[in-house]
């Protein structure tokens, strides 16, 4: 699949999504149709080889999360982006679609507090179980301490 | 003396429906970093592995949003410690791709040189932790490590005389690299490749003769082509899994286009194809610094001044990914720039994070002593995986 | 026929109430950890004869010998500055010449090498390591990170300097120390080790300021 039959494909299927040009494809969706759209991926696309996942922090305008997915075959990129909204922190988890999710989604769940629904298991991976706060946020100081090492 | 039967008893009571769970603590011998392994036995079986990371959590990503683009990469290079110049590689190609940042031949084929000379020296330190975790410390295995760490300190030799430090560099910078090869340099370079392409047949020899690293080799740690895809695991897992993906040739970045080399691709998916997979990559990383050198241009070796102050570089609002094929797969850096000298949002695509996350999948069923070997063949760097 | 089910004490890390419990800890030793009743009456005895000190010195410095030529060090690596250690290890910058074998026990070490840096999550298994190592013990602090925090001090989850943490013998600065360093603080530690002397007081961590 060439990147303008995805193009057209992804906007067939999504009216409300923002499709760009260049490599990786980058499409933007609503939050509502998150899962479909990886589904759509998988399937229709043929991007069976799930990159990353992470979130930014845009301050005032909220949270997004970003994805990136490949087809091996064709060589094509997808970049998956879904801006959540200000004060919005749950998300559809894509787990269940893509097992590589799995571990991706824990490190935004411990890093920004995004909690996505579907998850199995979402729990804290890099820091400690009982660390407050989550600290990718841009309201989160850089050399916070946390007694009694530092 | 026992009977026969009075030990059948004893066996059947123990390897029961109980369970057992096993700590593989962050501190253990299987030196390839902290990390911890909680594993569910039944007897000496694998039910289920939790594997529990972040204990080299060293905050990358948000010290990055703090840290200029000229301050940055020598830090990226404690990412992937063991292959340094390609997390710095992936970040300054990040940067460049937004800032539309021209960088001259001759610094893409210094690049070259250093990636693949970097993948050689990866994947030495990985043959001997591997075969040393499968043989014991003071056993068989101390030999191979010995020999693929004399070999790693002439590359590493090769190293400092170039950028002046053994591990962790700060050679790429926004626009090229840093250092030019100083005299005498491409000359010692090929006489240190020649050495090691010969000594990697030897122990190739020594290896595949040993039935005992046949047997803990073949047939352990088989991934499939489906699952290797959809966790997304890369480099030699993926291509010891059948699947021909290889960045340098399917998305080619800093000239690799015009090399000629092979990508080895290996249908079996056990960690005897992984080793072949990474066996080959040696030869073939000799192969392309060996062209490299025969052509390599004159000219500039960067097309930024030299680095005079810190917030020299100004990248302007875009984001983009680059990514790497490092000696453990795609290594990407996805970097949203907003204008300043200071990134906004840096991720590292940590490419050990997703081989790490394979673990849970493909450990269950076998016995406890096959853990280390599979971990091995997966050659995690937890600096990558914590970042 | 089942084995016996043991009892695993709760984590120590856990128990303390504040900052100022857990110094406590670091500042005294613990009671019954003094020399026996016989063996400072038979110091004693050997004093009280004129030039008796001088025995007791000659078996000091023949102890002290033992000491130094043959401290193992508990293979702790966390970070690039593993990749160092190990490296001196090996053949070229052999360590085992001085007497170090790397061993991965700790019940069986003398010697700590911090490499890498030491993380907020890593610190109560590192301190969990060390207390499991038999007296008399040292640890080398190698590399910036564990002198200090290194690149990553301002880090949310990195610990300023592995002497928070535990008592530290030699500060090795680099970033990784090449072997070279390495080896220079395993010699200064051997000095070190030549005046050792069974006294009360063990240095402290440091003094936690940010």
């Amino acid at each position: 699949m060439s990147p303008d039959d995805a193009r057209s494909a992804i906007g067939a299927r999504f009216s409300g999504a923002e499709v760009g040009t260049g490599t990786p494809l980058m499409v933007t969706v609503a939050p509502g149709h998150w899962a479909e759209l990886a589904g759509f991926a998988k399937e229709t696309l043929g991007c069976c080889f799930f990159s990353f996942l992470t979130a930014v922090d845009w301050k005032e305008q909220g949270l997004e999360v970003v994805a990136k997915v490949d087809n091996l075959d064709d060589g094509l990129a997808v970049m998956m982006k879904t801006r959540l909204g200000p004060g919005v922190s749950t998300c559809a988890s894509l787990t269940p679609i893509y097992r590589g999710a799995n571990w991706m989604e824990r490190e935004c769940w411990d890093m920004f507090g995004i909690r996505f629904d579907g998850h199995p298991d979402l729990r804290r991976i890099l820091l400690e179980d009982t660390w407050e706060g989550h600290p990718l946020l841009k309201s989160y100081a850089v050399d916070t301490p946390h007694p009694p090492y530092r | 003396m026992l009977d026969q039967s009075t030990v059948a008893r004893v066996e059947l009571d123990w390897a029961g429906p109980e369970r057992i769970t096993m700590n593989m603590g962050p501190q253990h011998p299987s030196s390839h970093g902290v990390f911890r392994a909680i594993v569910t036995l039944e007897g000496e079986t694998v039910v289920a592995v939790d594997a529990v990371i972040g204990y080299l959590h060293r905050c990358h990503e948000k010290l990055a949003e703090t840290l200029t683009y000229a301050q940055y990469p020598s830090i990226a290079s404690k990412t992937d410690y063991v292959a340094a110049m390609t997390s710095e590689f992936a970040y300054v190609m990040a940067a460049e791709e937004i800032g539309k940042v021209e960088v001259p031949k001759r610094a893409q084929y210094l690049r070259v040189i250093c990636a693949e000379l970097q993948r050689v020296a990866s994947h030495l330190l990985w043959l001997g932790t591997w075969c040393m975790d499968m043989g014991g410390a003071l056993g068989g295995g101390a030999t191979i490590f010995l020999y693929c760490i004399r070999e790693r300190e002439d590359i590493l030799d090769l190293f400092e005389s170039l950028v002046g430090a053994r591990l962790l560099y700060g050679f790429y910078q926004v626009g090229g690299v840093r250092y030019d090869l100083p005299d005498g340099w491409a000359a010692q370079c090929r006489a240190t490749i020649d050495r090691i392409d010969q000594r990697i047949g030897e122990y190739e020899q020594m290896l595949e003769q040993n039935p005992f690293f046949l047997a803990r080799a073949k047939g352990v740690g088989v991934v499939s082509r489906e699952l290797a895809q959809d966790v997304g695991i890369a480099g030699p897992l993926l291509r010891g899994s059948g699947i021909p993906w290889d960045l340098r040739r399917t998305a080619p970045y800093s000239s690799y286009e015009d090399f000629d080399f092979r990508i080895p691709v290996e249908t079996d998916g056990d960690c005897f194809a992984r080793y072949r997979v990474r066996m080959v990559e040696f030869r073939e990383a000799i192969k392309i610094v060996r062209q490299a050198l025969d052509k390599l241009p004159a000219g500039p070796i960067s097309s930024r001044p030299a680095l005079k102050s810190v917030a020299q570089i100004r990248i302007q609002k875009g984001e983009s990914y680059a990514r790497v094929e490092g000696p453990r797969g795609e290594v990407g850096c996805y970097l949203i720039a907003d204008g300043s000298a200071k990134p906004y949002r840096m991720k590292w695509r940590g490419a050990s994070f997703s081989n790490l996350s394979i673990l849970p999948h493909i450990i269950p069923g076998h016995k406890v002593a096959d853990v280390v070997a599979i971990m091995g063949s997966v050659d995690p760097v937890f600096g990558e995986v914590d970042r | 026929m089942k084995g016996p089910i043991p009892e695993i004490p709760a984590p120590i890390w856990r128990n303390f109430k504040d900052l100022q419990e857990w110094e406590l800890l670091h500042k005294t030793r613990p009671v019954d950890d003094k020399h026996s009743v016989l063996f400072e009456s038979v110091t004693e005895g050997i004093h009280s004869f004129p030039g008796g000190f001088v025995v007791t010195t000659a078996a000091d410095a023949f102890l002290n010998w033992a000491r130094k030529s043959s401290v193992w060090p508990v293979t702790f690596g966390l970070a690039c500055c593993a990749i160092e250690m190990m490296a001196t290890f090996c053949s070229r910058f052999d360590v085992e010449r001085l007497g170090m074998v790397p061993w991965a026990s700790p019940r069986h070490s003398d010697l700590m090498i911090v490499s890498g840096t030491v993380t907020i999550k890593m610190a109560p298994m590192l301190l969990r390591i060390y207390e499991q190592m038999p007296d008399p013990k040292w640890a080398v602090s190698m590399g910036s990170c564990a002198n200090s925090g290194g690149p990553f001090r301002h880090g949310y989850h990195v610990v300023k300097g592995v002497d928070r943490v535990i008592p530290v013998d030699v500060y090795v600065p680099g970033c990784p120390p090449p072997p070279e360093s390495l080896l220079n603080g395993l010699l200064l530690l051997q000095e070190q080790i030549k005046h050792f002397k069974r006294t009360g007081q063990r240095a402290a961590p440091n003094e936690k300021v940010d």
